[in-house]
């Protein structure tokens, strides 16, 4: 068993604006079973991370407990994380996005970590729009605590015990649309070409962006009978292609009229949706809860930007804080002394 | 309109862009002319039953003229098996104690590390380790075979020659050796300079050889091959080596200066069979290759103090390799570079100097060379002696035309390129009296060659049915996620060797300049091995497509996307492959209707892939590859 990766590099690798290569954004060596969809959506994370040529020290990592919560020391060796204890990720990332709103903050969930003992945190972070790109690893499991079903396990799957799920699953991308999540997205592990622009767009996005990735467990839930598999998966993946074009980036690719259907972020950053009869609307809540809806009951798996609201307000906007992050104001401005105090009690009289 | 690499025709997608993917609602149609023609030119999957593309990953195995298993000998070397080491190199190449010190190395600037990392692993001096420190191997020598009744004639006594009889002797051929020098090894022992070359390590790996029931004439020069015909060998074979000398027969003074003025080959033979004992203080080399090299620095232990080399071309373009330019600049010896020698200047009778035209290279646009004259003054050195290295040729002065021994216009003899028979059925030639002069290991690499021809020959048998390798393909894996192999990469730089001192070397010309690794260094150096032998097999059925070997790879070679034709999948690589010579590992189409594409160029046989593979679809094997020889199975070594 391998516990270091060799340091050797592929000697052409490319460059990203900032000068560095892919390998800059790599974590240690994974420890997750061989074939995790987990390490999938680890190296897409650096890459996304890469190609938007992000600076790795302005980056914070905030996870929970789980195998997918175990991701962050596996990309991004030379960024901020705190790994929070089970469910409360979101509780850190709200104070750590408060203390200091230059960084980008990437969140890593499991199924059981969001949509079990963090479900009361989850939800908060929607309804204030933290700015922050969390990722659930959904695999229908525990895998950390070898493979119990979870609350997003479909209805009738079969666990590798052999008793198929009584409940119906926890949608958590549907909860997050009808939560008011300002970016909701769905994609596959296996699926890097859908994947990385997702998160690439995700971290431009200003304010909560959420993406459901189905995340096979290869141990404990990649059986006949499973739902999330990667056989079943690929079965009964619906996925919209898309495509992430940042905004100091000049256009590539273009596509013919009626083909796709563009989406411009805040910071002039573009989204392709490269579905040709652009019938998907992504800024229509109403309209992706049908879509999703309307897939489950045909037993796909709808992938790609489900919603998406360019001009959402995130939490250091809403409550009107300091443009400069908190952490970096000193004594003098936290606390600008009584000739100030007094100037503001005038005003009170 | 059609797109170039996914066989399908698309509206909806700029101008054949390899870099668009297909994507959902596009009108996209299969059964047009367009994609029925690139579907002709999508990359097979690779062939990989064919021994040589396995062969072709071990960069250093396959550069190497006699394909000497290098990976398997230095893993050996790493476990302080240096006898085992030893044996497998002896099987290949014969004289692993020479190689070790003298080889022309084609495997160093093949080997892959050197694409990864600044140096390319120390192979030629690691195969000195295995010589330097084996036990006596003697009792694992094959010996001479029962007599078969068939007389072989081999004509020189330099490492075609015993390549040749060794290959033979245990088929119980009678091996009748002719060499006009009083001891066996042809130029390796007149040549090639003790300081390199110990006496000890010669007499001893050539005696491995000619103990094996060799009836050797030395001290017999061959003057008519015809009176060796009339002997009735059942075959011969020609391994008298290019032994003659270039001169400067028309630049004015040479006459006169006869005395001063020496044939580098010549005076190199006479100071090893210590006819010549010194020279002049002031000596002029002239020449940039080898030769010249070992000219300059035996000068150096004669007596030499101020020996310079002058050559005509520019410095990095002489024909010596780096290492012994090094060698030549570290024992205080010039080299001045564009000048050509113009005359021998004399006085009073005497040789006093010699003048020099100075010259610029000038390349052309398809980087041809051409030697300009500066229209400097000429220049002027001062000298005592003069040694001429400026090329060697071969002759032939002893095959009577008559023989059906037919030689082209450059004086070589006419060559089945494969079976080195001659135009004579029953002469067979090697080494550098065949193609001209090259090096040891090519000498050796064709007697092997030379060596099935005869044997095939002698038993009536079709010449150009040549024996397949013996190969071999077997897992490496000992546990889940165990190797029998030391997979991690080390991060240690290269070794260099360390030298005798200066002063003390350049008093005793038979005192070995290189003093060799020792067991510490060799074992730091081994494990600079990638092991490039282990291979990468893939299995396309049970691959589930999970992208944990592309998400883990260190170099960046896996990659799974759409066929196409070569050129197009080259650039379509997470890494672009550029080097047209390492080869893609193409597979089968996958479930997702992709294929995997692996760039071998910088593949570190770490194994990793196999290690993150859920289905066992990737597994590390170890491959092995001998070039089968007139004597199959020579030795065992487990
Ligand atoms: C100065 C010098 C340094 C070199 N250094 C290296 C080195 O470091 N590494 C390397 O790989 N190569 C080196 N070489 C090249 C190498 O020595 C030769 O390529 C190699 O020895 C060729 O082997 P061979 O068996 O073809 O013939 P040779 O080694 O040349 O042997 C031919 C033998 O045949 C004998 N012979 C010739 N004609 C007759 C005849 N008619 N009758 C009887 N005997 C005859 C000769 O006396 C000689 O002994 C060097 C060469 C020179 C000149
Ligand atoms: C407070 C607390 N309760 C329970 C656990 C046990 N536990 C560890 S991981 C885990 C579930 C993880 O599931 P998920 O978030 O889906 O991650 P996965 O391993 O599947 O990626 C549980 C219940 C714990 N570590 N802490
Ligand atoms: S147990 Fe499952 S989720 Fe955890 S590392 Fe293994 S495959 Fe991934
Ligand atoms: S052995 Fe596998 S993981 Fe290691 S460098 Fe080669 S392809 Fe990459
Ligand atoms: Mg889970």
């Amino acid at each position: 068993m391998s516990f270091i990766k060799p340091k050797f590099r592929h000697p052409r690798l490319p460059t990203n604006a900032l000068g560095f290569t892919v390998a800059d954004y790599d974590g240690a060596i994974s420890t997750l079973c061989a074939g995790c969809g987990h390490d999938s959506i680890s190296a897409a994370i650096r890459n996304a991370c890469f190609k938007s040529a992000l600076e790795p020290h302005r980056i914070a990592k905030v996870s929970g407990i789980g195998c997918s919560s175990k991701m962050p020391t596996y990309f991004l060796g030379r960024s901020h994380g705190f790994n929070s204890v089970h469910g409360r990720m979101p509780s850190v990332a709200t104070g750590a996005s408060l203390a200091n709103r230059n960084l980008t903050y990437i969140g890593v969930s499991g199924d059981g970590d969001t949509a079990s003992i963090g479900m009361g945190q989850f939800i908060h972070l929607i309804r204030r729009n933290v700015n922050m790109t969390y990722i659930v690893a959904n695999n229908g499991c525990y895998g950390l605590t070898k493979g119990q079903d979870s609350a997003t396990a479909d209805l009738g799957s079969v666990s590798k015990g052999g008793a198929a799920n009584p409940f119906d699953g926890i949608d958590l991308a549907s909860l997050a649309v009808l939560q008011g999540a300002s970016f909701v997205a769905r994609s596959f592990s296996g699926d890097k070409d859908q994947l990385e622009p997702l998160i690439r767009a995700a971290m431009a996005h200003d304010g909560f962006a959420f993406i459901d990735v189905v995340s096979p467990c290869v141990t404990f839930n990649n059986h006949a009978g499973s739902t999330r598999s990667y056989g079943s998966t690929r079965d009964h993946l619906d996925a919209m292609p898309v495509d992430f074009v940042p905004v100091r980036e000049e256009i590539r690719a273009e596509y013919a009229e009626g083909t796709s259907h563009a989406v411009t972020l805040h910071d002039g950053s573009v989204i392709h949706l490269l579905k040709a009869d652009a019938g998907y609307a992504a800024d229509d809540r109403t309209g992706a809860l049908t879509a999703i809806r309307s897939a489950q009951q045909d037993r796909r798996i709808l992938t790609g930007l489900l919603f998406l609201d360019p001009n959402s307000r995130d939490l250091n906007d809403t409550l009107e804080l300091a443009s400069r992050p908190l952490n970096e104001l000193g004594k003098d401005e936290l606390c600008p002394g009584s000739k100030m105090l007094d100037s503001i009690n005038e005003g009170l009289r | 309109m059609p797109c170039n690499f996914c066989i399908l025709s698309a509206t909806a997608m700029d101008s054949g862009c390899a870099l668009t993917k297909t994507s959902l609602g596009m009108d996209v149609y299969r059964r047009t002319l367009d994609s029925w023609f690139m579907r002709g030119v999508e990359l097979k999957p690779t062939n990989t039953g064919d021994p040589e593309y396995f062969h072709k990953v071990v960069d250093c195995q396959y550069a190497c003229p006699a394909h000497t298993p290098v990976p398997q000998y230095i893993r050996l070397i790493a476990q302080q098996r240096y006898s085992d080491a030893y044996l497998v190199n002896w099987e290949s190449n014969v004289f692993p104690g020479i190689l070790g010190r003298t080889c022309d190395r084609p495997c160093e600037p093949a080997c892959r590390r050197g694409r990864v990392e600044e140096e390319p692993v120390a192979i030629c001096r690691l195969k000195r380790v295995a010589a330097d420190f084996k036990d006596d191997i003697t009792p694992r020598l094959p010996k001479a075979g029962p007599g078969n009744g068939k007389k072989i004639a081999l004509i020189g006594g330099g490492p075609a020659s015993l390549t040749v009889a060794r290959d033979l002797a245990p088929l119980g051929y009678e091996l009748h050796l002719y060499d006009a020098q009083a001891k066996g090894g042809g130029f390796m022992r007149s040549e090639i300079p003790s300081f390199r070359l110990p006496e000890k390590v010669l007499d001893e790996e050539i005696g491995y050889v000619l103990d094996m029931g060799i009836k050797a004439r030395f001290d017999t020069y061959v003057d008519s091959m015809q009176a060796i015909l009339d002997k009735h060998y059942d075959a011969v074979f020609v391994g008298s080596g290019a032994p003659r000398g270039r001169n400067l027969p028309d630049l004015s003074g040479r006459d006169t200066a006869d005395a001063n003025v020496h044939i580098g080959l010549d005076w190199l033979a006479n100071v090893a069979f210590e006819h010549v004992k010194t020279i002049g203080k002031r000596v002029i080399v002239l020449g940039g290759g080898n030769t010249a090299m070992d000219c300059c620095r035996t000068s150096r232990r004669l007596g030499g103090q101020d020996v310079k080399v002058i050559v005509r071309s520019p410095f990095e373009d002489m024909k010596a390799s780096p290492w012994e330019k090094e060698d030549a600049l570290h024992e205080g010896i010039p080299i001045i570079d564009n000048h050509v020698p113009r005359t021998f200047v004399i006085e009073d009778g005497k040789l006093t100097g010699m003048t020099f035209e100075k010259v610029k290279p000038v390349y052309d646009k398809d980087g041809h060379r051409e030697l300009v004259p500066t229209g400097e003054e000429p220049a002027f050195y001062p000298c005592d002696d003069v040694l001429i290295a400026i090329g060697q040729q071969n002759a032939f002065p002893w095959i009577e035309r008559s023989t059906g021994v037919n030689f082209d216009a450059h004086g070589l003899p006419v060559l089945n390129k494969v079976t080195l028979q001659s135009t004579r059925p029953d002469v067979f030639f090697g080494g550098d009296a065949a193609f001209g002069p090259e090096n040891i290991i090519t000498a050796v690499a064709q007697g092997h060659q030379a060596a099935i021809s005869i044997d095939l020959y002698c038993t009536g048998k079709d010449l150009t049915a040549r024996p397949a390798p013996d190969v071999t393909l077997v897992s490496q894996k000992m546990g889940i996620h165990e190797w029998s192999y030391d997979s991690a990469p080390t991060e240690d730089l290269r070794l260099t060797v360390p030298l005798a001192d200066l002063d003390r070397a350049l008093e005793d010309r038979k005192l070995e300049v290189e003093l060799g690794f020792d067991l510490d260094a060799a074992f730091v150096e081994a494990e600079r091995c990638l092991n490039c032998d282990v291979q990468t097999v893939f299995t396309a059925d049970t691959c589930i497509e999970c992208d944990a070997c592309t998400d883990i790879c260190p170099t960046s070679c896996i990659n799974f996307i759409a066929n196409g034709p070569e050129d197009d999948l080259r650039t379509r690589l997470a890494v672009p492959a550029i080097e047209p010579e390492q080869a893609l590992y193409v597979s089968g189409p996958l479930e997702t209707g992709r294929v995997m594409v692996k760039d071998e160029d910088v593949c570190l046989h770490c194994g990793l892939c196999a290690e993150r593979c859920p289905t066992a679809a990737w597994d590390m094997m170890r491959f092995t590859y001998s070039v089968t020889k007139a004597t199959p199975n020579l030795m065992e070594v487990g």
